[in-house]
């Protein structure tokens, strides 16, 4: 496996699908959708081979590495860890349930859709394995290309005042995250006296934290924006309403995890003194969005702002959880980031159905639905149970264990959060019934069809997911683990040892021994935080010691 | 030993049921359906019963047998085992919830015959029992979640059976929701413990909780505090009983089952698992018997004048669950147990048997349309005078062994205040005695009443398939108390098999006081019992129309009477308060103002800030090239100048 450049191959086979989509003939819309949804079959089924592949340790593998442009240190590098892992296979799922599921819903453009929906797949993969800061800035506004295309020509009503919101909005904070690369880059050679953009060794570089906090914050803004967090998430109703259903599921599961996922792979171990200065205020922030995303989404009247409300709400605790910055939460963290993909797209698919059938997201326009579309109900049913974190389906567990790790760190932040478990139930329960139970008022939905072959079965994998996510969740959690401790490690407040050997064998009858065993592991806590700084700014000094000692 | 590591099969069996009649019931005939749904329960109940068996055989000190099946979720150092653990108080409990939920299963079949949806109701009514056996067999916390948040959802789904009725529709989506804000409780209590033992099993906290915690500490008071908020919602206490009347909108047999004999019962299963916790904190133990002395009572009361006959019945349930608490915080957890179990026999032969009344009435559920059925439906007359007499605390009936072991605990307790409980709980005895009797008499005595003539020509006596489960409930009603029988020494079966179960560990102790004074005692509940009834006899029977006259008087009497049968409002003000304020708020404040004018204000703001500037920076381009040539001439002017201004010296 190790000579095959699976990575590349991931990322190039939609590009191949969009040069090959050229040739092929505008009227033949069906040939169009067909290729499409192969080539994205096809890249998933490549991309299985990357689970099957990979060793549960924190190093990057697949690792492809080749020189791009000499002068300045860029680097054609690619590689996944243990974070990246999943949300790569989430992309590429996601992207082939999308093409399934547009098959009805575009008729207007359909080559010029598929190419951007392909040229998007590729931007995706790229943007979570990119290990160079070049390439991962490129494939990042790459992505932004055709998602403002698929919400300005095939969105709704507004479509075009959301395509360039959405595209402001980004930019802004992709903007300034380039000044602070830029800024790094040279901070770079003047500690090593090399150029380099390679991410990993950015991981650790001693950077004076007044500094640190500037490129920290301008590093947050553009991904709090793509998160989005409260307050910049005003965006995110905008593009969802008037997004196509394809994007929409593209724009939830995938992009705005591009938010969180940059959260942990440059935040966090490139900035460690202002991540954890930072700490508080994010984590009010992100309860806030919790809090205050649940509360719009339920007064929505249009199906899709209220489950884009409620991605606000779902990944103000994803955030929550990275910044708690310890194991559990941190690992419910990336769980979320799966499961709010696999859910929320489902909940996107759902109003993609109802819209198909109705044009209309009003809630008001459904009603009794459950009695005219039962396979349908059953599948909105796990769903709709899935984003309100019942256990036993994905959303729990995820839940959990942010809401665990963040009472260790603040039991307060923990409490406030866990409010936002109640305000699930009542919006998601609420519009369920509002769409589905009840007599059918409306005679426009006296005859509706249930859901159809094709349909079912792009919903088939989300479901399974969410069952398999829900009852086995271990060896998922096992094979992040690593690069989550690794990653705690590297912003460098270390967790308290395990307690494994407590646990694993409650022996009644030496309670005292457990007893010294839990005060013990409290004193637990190494490595303070300054003994960390001192080590950081003595690497400094000498280093920049030594550039003055060699000779000129 | 093999029979107890394979209980597995227990929860196991219900699941497969569920599933299969969940995903291909509407494919099968009716008779497979209910192959399908009795056979799983049926089985998972014998099995049940031959792993109680073997239970006993052993040797008291260790009657504890886990059984591990996979690692559920494992982070670092958190590890929730999908394992499962039977013990007495396990033990007891699978009884209750296999053997009552088979016979309301086999109930179901005649209750539910003519119904859409036959495959529906069983499949979700075999997942509860799933949930249910999860709930009470799990061997730590989270499993114990898994069931209780499984039970709330088929909760959830049964009450809202008839899905294209809304006020079922509402019920379904009230309990899910107050249900959530107590495992919102739950959920943290479990946080809390993880990071207090550093396990969430059973075996590893409970044992050590004396020593790891301080008596009376914050730690500890806290946890118990917030597994208390869980235990009442799912066991609709005050304040989030409210659900439980509602969910009276589901199927008979559901009420029976779920909102009565088994899930309801699960926080005081609860307490009374986490003993050795609530031991050590007396402040929650007072917390836990007040709310249930006042829950209670209250109740009770609300079970005055209500004349749909299933609401009576929610409230008395609300009530003797009030009974319940108030025993686990005396510390009497023998006693609670012991009213759970008779109170799982007589509550749902009662809610079976309204259940037979509605549908021998074509689905009448007002009593006021109801009387006479004594003769009508003989055998449902019976079991229900039988399970009335039980709940009312008569002796040789089952109930009142239970409820009187109850006001003993209180009599002779040892928390301050506990002669206040005495008094709540034997008021609401007498209580309990009048509103029963009144059910009784206003349904099965006097003529039928029901002006609709559909309904009078088809009264009839339910078919055997749901007479039998009846008869068999209303022997349970009159058996059960040979549990516990009191004064006689080591009678009392279930104390000393439950015994290990319960921590000695700052553990209340226990009254033993004199005979003449328990018999004393006895004799003051069975009195006020006996005056509930010919209270209860002399309005509905003897006199009817002095009812009538007294609901007509004007003055307090008229505005008690009201604020009882609204429930003292207390809908309405949860909805003034909470409901109504946070979603206007959301509505206005947060969505209308905050996100459209605030932000979005800002965000529209800066745009068309840009947007205007350069409108007017436009102007300047005007395409005649003499306005550029003079921009041009200006601008080498200005250069000129401030070259000179700056370097002139």
């Amino acid at each position: 496996m190790e000579s095959i450049p699976l990575l590349s191959i991931l990322i190039f086979t939609p590009v191949i699908g969009m040069l090959s989509l050229i040739f092929v003939d505008n009227k033949n819309k069906n040939l169009i959708r067909s290729l499409a949804f192969g080539i994205s079959a096809i890249n998933f089924l490549v991309s299985l081979l990357l689970l099957t592949n990979f060793k549960t340790t924190h190093e990057m593998q697949f690792v492809e590495k080749h020189l791009w442009i000499k002068d300045f240190g860029v680097y054609y590098s690619l590689g996944v860890d243990g974070i990246s892992l999943f949300l790569v296979l989430l992309t590429t799922l996601t992207a082939a349930i999308c093409f399934a599921s547009t098959w009805k819903a575009i008729t207007k453009h359909v080559k010029e859709f598929m190419i951007s929906m392909l040229m998007l797949e590729a931007g995706m993969i790229g943007t979570f394995c990119a290990l160079d800061f070049f390439l991962f800035y490129i494939f990042w506004e790459v992505m932004l290309i055709p998602m403002y295309f698929i919400i300005g020509i095939w969105g709704g009503q507004r479509r075009i005042y959301a395509a360039v919101k959405f595209f402001l909005y980004t930019m802004i904070g992709s903007v300034l995250m380039l000044v602070a690369i830029i800024w790094m880059y040279f901070h770079y050679n003047e500690l090593t006296g090399e150029y380099s953009l390679d991410i990993l060794s950015y991981h650790g570089l001693p950077i004076d934290p007044a500094i640190q906090i500037w490129l920290f914050l301008a590093f947050f803004l553009a991904f709090a924006i793509k998160v989005p967090m409260f307050p910049f998430h005003t965006w995110l109703p905008d593009a969802h309403v008037e997004a196509p259903t394809a994007g929409s599921v593209i724009l939830a599961g995938i992009l705005l995890k591009m938010g969180t996922y940059g959260f942990l792979r440059f935040s966090l171990p490139i900035f460690p003194e202002a991540t954890i200065a930072s700490i508080n205020w994010i984590s009010v922030l992100a309860i806030i969005g919790i809090v205050y995303g649940a509360l719009v989404a339920m007064v929505q009247s249009d199906i899709k702002k209220l489950v884009a409300y409620s991605s606000v709400s779902h990944l103000g605790f994803v955030v929550l959880g990275i910044f708690a910055l310890n194991t559990q939460a941190i690992e419910g963290g990336l769980l979320q980031m799966i499961n709010h993909g696999l859910s929320t797209g489902a909940l996107f698919l759902i109003v993609g159905v109802l819209y198909e059938r109705r044009h209309t997201r009003l809630i008001s326009e459904y009603g009794g639905i459950a009695a005219k579309m039962p396979i349908f109900a059953v599948i909105f049913m796990v769903v709709t149970l899935s984003s309100i974190g019942l256990p036993g389906l994905n959303g729990f567990v995820g839940e959990f264990l942010i809401l665990l790790g963040v009472w260790e760190s603040n039991k307060l932040f923990a409490i406030l959060a866990s409010t936002g478990v109640v305000w699930a139930a009542i919006y998601m329960l609420w519009m369920y019934q509002r769409v589905m139970f009840g007599k059918v008022t409306n005679p426009k939905n006296m005859d509706l069809q249930d859901l159809n072959l094709r349909e079912i079965s792009y919903f088939a994998p989300l479901l399974i997911l969410i069952f398999v996510l829900g009852i086995f969740p271990t060896p998922v959690i096992k094979m992040m683990e690593p690069s989550v401790v690794h990653l705690i490690d590297q912003v460098g407040i270390e967790n308290r040892k395990p307690l494994v050997t407590v646990i694993k064998e409650p022996d009644k009858k030496s309670n005292s021994n457990y007893k010294k065993l839990i005060s013990a592991n409290n004193k637990n806590i190494i490595t303070s935080r300054s003994e960390k700084l001192t080590k950081v700014l003595n690497h400094v000094y000498s280093n920049s010691n030594r550039k003055k000692n060699s000779p000129q | 030993m093999t029979g107890l590591k394979l209980i597995w099969i227990v929860p196991i069996l219900p699941l497969l049921g569920a599933i299969t009649n969940g995903l291909i019931g509407k494919l099968l005939s009716k008779r497979a359906v209910t192959f399908v749904a009795l056979g799983s329960t049926g089985f998972s109940a014998l099995f049940a019963l031959f792993a109680f068996i073997e239970l006993l055989s052993l040797d008291p000190s260790s009657r504890i047998s886990e059984s591990i099946l996979f690692t559920w979720i494992e982070s670092d150092k958190f590890i929730a085992e999908a394992g499962i653990q039977i013990d007495p108080l396990s033990g007891v409990f699978m009884l209750i919830v296999t053997g009552v939920g088979f016979l309301i299963h086999i109930y179901s079949v005649g209750y539910m015959g003519h119904e859409d949806g036959y495959s529906r109701y069983f499949a979700y009514l075999n997942l509860f029992m799933f949930s249910m056996l999860l709930l009470v067999l799990g061997n730590n916390f989270l499993i114990m979640f898994i069931g209780w948040e499984g039970v709330g959802l088929c909760s959830y789904l049964l009450i809202g059976y008839y899905y294209d009725k809304n006020s079922a529709v509402d019920a379904g989506k009230k309990a899910f929701v107050v249900n959530r804000i107590g495992d919102f409780g739950f959920i943290l209590a479990i946080m809390w413990i993880f990071w207090t033992f550093g396990s969430i099993d059973y075996t590893s906290v409970f044992p050590v909780a004396h020593e790891v915690l301080p008596i009376g500490g914050f730690t500890v008071t806290g946890i118990t505090l917030l597994l208390f908020i869980g235990a009442t919602g799912k066991s609709a206490q005050i304040p989030l009983y409210t659900w439980l009347p509602d969910a009276m909108e589901g199927p008979t047999p559901v009420s029976a089952l779920i909102h009565a004999a088994t899930m309801v019962t699960a926080g005081v299963y609860m307490v009374a698992r986490c003993n050795a916790l609530f031991n050590i904190a007396p402040t929650s133990m007072i917390v836990v018997a007040s709310i249930g002395a006042i829950t209670a009572l209250f109740a009770a009361t609300m079970g005055l004048y209500q004349y749909d006959i299933k609401r009576v019945l929610a409230y008395s349930t609300v009530s003797q669950l009030g009974y319940m608490f108030l025993a686990c915080g005396l510390g009497a957890y023998v006693a609670a147990v012991f009213h759970v179990i008779t109170h799982a026999f007589f509550k749902a032969c009662l809610f079976l048997g309204s259940g037979s009344v509605i549908h021998g009435l074509s689905g009448e559920q007002d009593m006021r349309q109801m009387g006479g059925l004594k003769k009508l439906m003989p055998l449902t007359h019976i079991t229900f005078l039988i399970s009335t007499l039980a709940i009312a605390g008569i002796p040789v009936f089952a109930g009142f062994f239970s409820k009187d072991e109850i006001l003993l605990s209180a009599f002779f307790g040892e928390t301050q205040g506990h002669l206040i409980y005495w008094a709540l709980a034997t008021t609401a005895a007498a209580v309990t005695s009048f509103y029963m009797f009144r059910l009784y008499y206003l349904t099965f005595s006097g003529v039928l009443r029901s002006t609709d003539q559909h309904v009078r020509d088809h009264v009839h006596e339910s078919p055997p398939v749901m007479t039998a489960p009846l008869a068999i409930l209303a022997g349970l009603a009159i058996l059960g108390g040979l549990l516990g029988l009191p004064i006689i020494k080591d009678a009392h079966i279930l104390k000393s098999f439950l015994a290990p179960v319960f921590s000695t560990r700052g553990a209340i102790e226990q009254p033993h006081p004199p005979m003449q004074i328990e018999f004393l005692l006895m004799a003051v509940s069975v009195g006020v019992a006996v005056i509930g009834i010919m209270v209860a006899r002399y309005f509905y029977y003897t006199n009817p129309e002095s009812a009538k006259k007294l609901a007509k008087k004007e003055g307090w009497i008229k505005i008690v009477y009201r604020t009882i049968q609204n429930k003292y409002y207390v809908d309405e003000i949860y909805d003034a308060i909470f409901v109504k304020p946070i979603f206007l708020a959301s509505r206005d404040l947060l969505w209308r103002i905050f996100d459209m004018k605030v932000i979005d204000g800002l965000v529209n703001g800066i745009a068309n800030f840009f947007y205007k500037l350069s409108q007017t920076i436009r102007k300047t381009q005007t395409g005649f090239v003499r306005n550029y040539a003079m921009i041009m001439v200006l601008g080498v002017v200005a250069v000129i100048s401030v070259w000179f201004i700056v370097l002139g010296d």
